[in-house]
């Protein structure tokens, strides 16, 4: 079926080497299994699962606050695991920030550049140039209580970057932040990292966080690493049915191959027949699944002359988000399909009603065929 | 329109003169309070009224003079002071005063010293053994005090254990170069008994304040500062050291305190050398009957706990607000 060669493999001179690394918590709590990843220079890598998933371990093990079971952490070729965290050239920015609640915000910047020796006008340059990075410059004499939340997180990243650290690394940087405020600051939080222009690993469980802000996205699952890439990549060709439904949302369809031939293939579920052109091969009669994305479906009234990746339903629910309607129509299966259509028009008389009958179609490009 | 006047005119119910349950609350409050105010004011503000009106009163044969007398319109105040001057003059209250708080911040030094790290494992053992940590700490307090401190009479006298060990650990010639014991084989009734028995009585006031702030800590912070480049021990002085300062404060004030006007430890473990000011007071009251005097010395004394007790409050305001 399709190729499916990890992206990183191909990867030479990467910065961060993540080598077979596995945390075992002890009575079968592998919380890390067999993790390999390679992170380049300067980009923002994610490390997205949901709950529980090892993601804070692995970030943890980085930092040094915990030591792996076995696997190797080469940084710039170094090998980290034997150095306390305190000696590694890292910074993290907590999830929870925890700032020195009794030094200033200006001390709290300055600790880790006064822990190296730094001369003290060199300290106090740096540390005010971090401020005024963040936006912070009239902050520096509060103490960290005296801020709202959005300026304690960016005193947590001015103070985990005055080190100039080889490696920052982000837990969660933006959790305690309400809806607005976080879509404002991820923007403004890539664009301080690329200004710094420092190496990055965050960890997240917010998918849309992940993709608006990482360069690539490594998606785990109960400790393992289930695919790495690009967000495009990761949303639009998912390797696995876990990482097609835990990236936004989809429609899996189950089926067979029924017939393969040099330039298509035929799957046939339910409710349809799907007809999947690009470079796919695979045994006739083997069972997999066709995954559509909602927004990749659109509805008529009236079927297209065409036998293939098109289905009849009718329309169950709809809910309306302003700028776009999510449609679930009953196939007759009884199968559920997602359709989510753009509202372009004002008032259309286009809008389809609950209990319409309709039909659903999409391009073959549109459909990824999935074997696990 | 006329629909929704009618409905804004409608008279809208009086609310019932019924408390709310905020006032009641408050009130409940108010009664939380005032109970161990009133209790404050009644036992101890009232007697230390008394006994500033006593210090400064001159006695009859048998009874204290009026402070106010009015006569011929003349309303007199007559105030002694002579007590006050007395205590200035005569140096032996000054050194005892001097003696108390010496021992006092002794003992409260030594408390710290052993307190601290203490605590900190404490704070720092399991979850599911501390309970009994603390349990064994607030173990002494089931026998009583006075039992306990006879008890290191027996131990520490000649022949008792603790003496013993202490002559083969070969520690008694550093205690008689340290002037705390007059020689060797002599360890009771010597400073080094003393502020061994206050030590020994007043560390779980010490180790409890300490423990319930040093277990509050967030351990993140020293993540944080490990993360920052601070090595274990630098984490320790500049992150949990003065975070605990408001425990440390707590406790030393816990100690400090009571140990300026300690009676018993002294009496029973001190020495010639150890007098401190509460057997002044008692000789004063008791065997001198000098009631205004011995009034002054407690006056004088219960200042001089003041005046530290308020600059430790002002530290513990500073500190709070940085840790809050
Ligand atoms: N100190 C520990 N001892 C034992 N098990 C642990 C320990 N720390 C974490 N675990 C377990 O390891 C697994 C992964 O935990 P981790 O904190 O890495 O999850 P996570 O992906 O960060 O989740 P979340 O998104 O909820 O923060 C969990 O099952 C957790 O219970
Ligand atoms: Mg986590």
């Amino acid at each position: 079926m399709r190729s499916n060669l990890h992206p990183y493999a191909q990867d030479n001179g990467a910065f961060l080497q993540i080598q077979n690394v596995v945390k075992d918590f002890g009575h079968g709590a592998v919380a890390v299994n067999h993790v390999s990843l390679d992170i380049r220079k300067g980009e923002i890598f994610a490390l997205l699962g949901s709950s529980g998933c090892g993601k804070t371990t692995l970030l943890r093990m980085l930092a040094g606050f915990e030591t792996p079971t076995s696997g190797h952490i080469v940084l710039n070729g170094q090998d980290l695991v034997s150095l306390p965290p305190y000696q590694r050239p890292i910074n993290m920015m907590f999830q929870s920030y925890a700032l020195f609640p009794h030094l200033s915000v200006w001390d709290n910047v300055a600790f880790g550049l006064r822990r190296d020796g730094l001369p003290r006008e060199e300290v106090a340059e740096r540390v005010d140039a971090m401020l005024r990075l963040v936006q912070l410059e009239r902050y520096g004499k509060r103490k960290p209580h005296q801020l709202s939340g959005g300026q304690q997180q960016r005193v947590a990243l001015a103070r985990s970057l005055a080190k100039r650290p080889q490696l920052l690394l982000l837990d969660e940087p933006l959790g305690a932040l309400d809806k607005k405020l976080r879509e404002a600051t991820q923007i403004e939080l890539v664009n301080i990292i690329a200004e710094v222009g420092v190496t990055c690993v965050m960890v997240t469980h917010d998918q849309e966080e992940a993709m608006t802000m990482a360069h690539r996205i490594a998606i785990m699952s109960e400790g393992h690493i289930l695919q790495v890439g690009a967000p495009h990549e990761v949303y639009e060709t998912p390797a696995t049915r876990f990482v097609a439904d835990f990236i936004g949302n989809v429609n899996l369809m189950d089926g067979v191959l029924a017939l393969d031939e040099p330039d298509h293939v035929l799957i046939r579920c339910m409710d349809c027949e799907h007809l999947v052109g690009h470079g796919i091969t695979g045994t006739e009669g083997m069972a997999v699944a066709v995954a559509v994305r909602p927004e990749k479906i659109s509805l008529s009234r009236q079927p297209l002359e065409t036998p293939y990746n098109q289905v009849h339903g009718v329309v169950r629910d709809l809910a309306y988000f302003g700028s776009y309607t999510v449609y679930h129509l009953q196939l007759n299966s009884g199968a559920v399909l997602k359709v989510s259509a753009t509202n372009a028009a004002r008032h259309s008389d286009a809008m389809l009603q609950a209990g319409e009958s309709v039909w659903a179609h999409w391009d073959e490009t549109a459909q990824v065929v999935l074997t696990q | 329109m006329q629909s929704t006047l009618k409905t804004t005119q409608r008279p809208t119910p009086m609310p019932t003169p019924k408390r709310t349950l905020g006032a009641r609350l408050r009130s409940g409050q108010a009664l939380v309070i005032g109970l161990p105010y009133a209790w404050l004011l009644v036992f101890f503000l009232l007697p230390f009224l008394i006994v500033m009106k006593i210090s400064v009163s001159e006695m009859d044969v048998a009874h204290f003079q009026d402070l106010f007398t009015w006569s011929d319109g003349v309303l007199q105040l007559r105030l002694k002071l002579s007590n006050y001057l007395f205590i200035t003059e005569d140096d032996l209250y000054f050194k005892t005063y001097l003696n108390s708080l010496k021992y006092a911040a002794i003992t409260t030094l030594l408390c710290l010293l052993v307190g601290y790290p203490f605590s900190y494992y404490m704070a720092r053992a399991g979850k599911a053994l501390q309970p009994a940590l603390v349990m064994l700490v607030m173990l002494p307090f089931w026998t009583s005090f006075l039992l306990r401190v006879y008890a290191w009479k027996g131990l520490l006298s000649e022949g008792g254990w603790v003496a013993g060990w202490l002559s083969a650990l070969g520690v008694e010639p550093l205690l008689v170069q340290l002037g705390l014991i007059p020689a060797q084989g002599q360890l009771m009734n010597t400073p080094f008994s003393l502020v061994l028995g206050m030590v020994y009585t007043y560390l779980p006031f010490m180790v409890l304040p300490l423990f319930a702030n040093l277990s509050k800590m967030d351990l993140r912070l020293l993540e944080a500062a490990a993360d920052l480049g601070a090595s274990p021990w630098s984490a320790f002085w500049r992150i949990t050291v003065p975070l605990s300062v408001s425990g440390i404060v707590a406790g030393s004030m816990l100690v400090f305190i009571p140990c300026v006007g300690e009676f018993v430890i002294p009496e029973l473990l001190g020495g010639p050398s150890t007098l401190m000011i509460g057997r002044v007071l008692w000789d004063e009251f008791f065997s001198n009957n000098d009631w205004p005097m011995a009034s002054s010395v407690a006056v004088v004394m219960i200042l001089l706990i003041i005046v530290p007790l308020a600059w430790f409050n002002q530290v513990q305001a500073k500190a709070q607000e940085g840790a809050q």
